[in-house]
């Protein structure tokens, strides 16, 4: 359960932007979590409702966009979702592949009123 | 009230990655292998230590243990006459490098070859953590199963190798190596596999030289 330590983290960088843009109140927080990041969606939920009692996103609301995995075979070019975990090209079945999507755990963007 | 959107983009592991960047420019600066052990309790990581520094007594090893409690698994290693410096995280389930760049600065690491760092037992968590390390090595035992691959992708899709643990056990259990390998390579086909075990040596030698290959190709490739 590293949810908790990934909001933390998270307060921290809008604590961050709150100050540099002087912001008064944060209102929604836009979040991207990426199916292969090792974060539950639901458990980051939770955690952001215990976390931001107190603090600066207190009344901001969490609207989080689940990414879903995105591979480039580096051999055939072929862009393809991993089914069952296979990251394996299944055109051309090279091992050299690369994760485009799906290992995001980003803060995007988020709205404040000044 | 004036309403803005900020479009933050920042990656919420940003500072993690960051400190990690640090702590591998200076174990490249010191020609330092960096490794980060990963494993769920009990699969056997502090007995794979101890078998690696029996068979590494020509370089200078040292360990830092990560446990949410206790100073058990340090004392192990220090039995072995290894230093071990032991994090206790207090509940947390995982490391990060913040806590190995403080672990780092109280360590004497003039001569180190090798500094090992065991993580908290848990193949979920600390797989989204860089440490700094230039290996990640995921165990996986034979008791506990050999479709676990898939059910911890993560740890599997980030990790440089993958060894199986207590090979003299599989042929009491149903543990199918071949399947463990088969599905650790589908999700990643760079790992490097080897089955082990710490109490045949079953091989812990073959691993060794893994090791010490990866120290050379290291300081080969370090700058001067």
């Amino acid at each position: 359960m590293h949810e908790v330590s990934l909001i933390l983290n998270l307060l921290d960088i809008v604590e961050e932007n709150v100050r540099k843009f002087n912001a008064k109140r944060v209102t929604h927080i836009y979040l991207k979590v990426g199916k292969l990041s090792g974060a539950e969606p639901e458990l980051l939920k939770s955690a952001f409702e215990v976390v931001k009692k107190g603090t600066v996103i207190e009344d901001a609301t969490l609207t989080l966009e689940v990414i879903e995995p995105l591979v480039k075979c580096l051999n055939c070019g072929y862009e393809f979702s991993p089914e069952d975990m296979v990251f394996i090209c299944p055109r051309c079945s090279s091992a050299e592949t690369r994760i485009l999507k799906g290992e995001e755990l980003l803060l995007e963007k988020m709205e404040v009123e000044k | 009230m004036e309403k803005k959107v900020i479009n933050v983009k920042t990656e919420l592991l940003k500072a993690n990655d960051l400190i990690a960047k640090d702590i591998r420019d200076e174990m490249r600066r010191r020609g330092i292998l960096l490794i980060n052990i990963l494993s769920s309790p009990g699969a056997g990581k502090t007995s794979l230590i101890e078998a690696l520094i029996d068979r590494m007594r020509d370089l200078t090893l040292k360990v830092i243990e990560g446990d949410v409690e206790t100073e058990k698994d340090a004392e192990r290693i220090r039995n072995k006459g290894v230093e071990a410096v032991q994090i206790t995280t207090m509940g947390t389930c995982h490391l990060e490098a913040n806590m190995i760049k403080q672990a780092i600065a109280g360590m004497n690491m003039d001569g180190v070859d090798i500094l090992i760092i065991e993580n908290v037992g848990n193949l979920i968590c600390p797989s989204g953590y860089d440490l700094g390390e230039d290996l990640r090595m995921v165990l996986l035992s034979a008791p506990e199963g050999d479709d676990k691959p898939k059910k911890y992708p993560k740890a599997f899709l980030t990790s440089h190798v993958f060894v199986i643990t207590k090979s003299d056990l599989i042929d009491v259990l149903s543990f199918n190596p071949e399947r463990a390998t088969k599905e650790a390579l589908e999700i990643n086909p760079g790992l490097r596999v080897f089955k082990t075990s710490a109490v045949t040596g079953e091989g812990v030698d073959e691993l060794a030289d893994y090791i010490r290959d990866e120290l050379e190709k290291k300081r080969g490739e370090a700058p001067s």
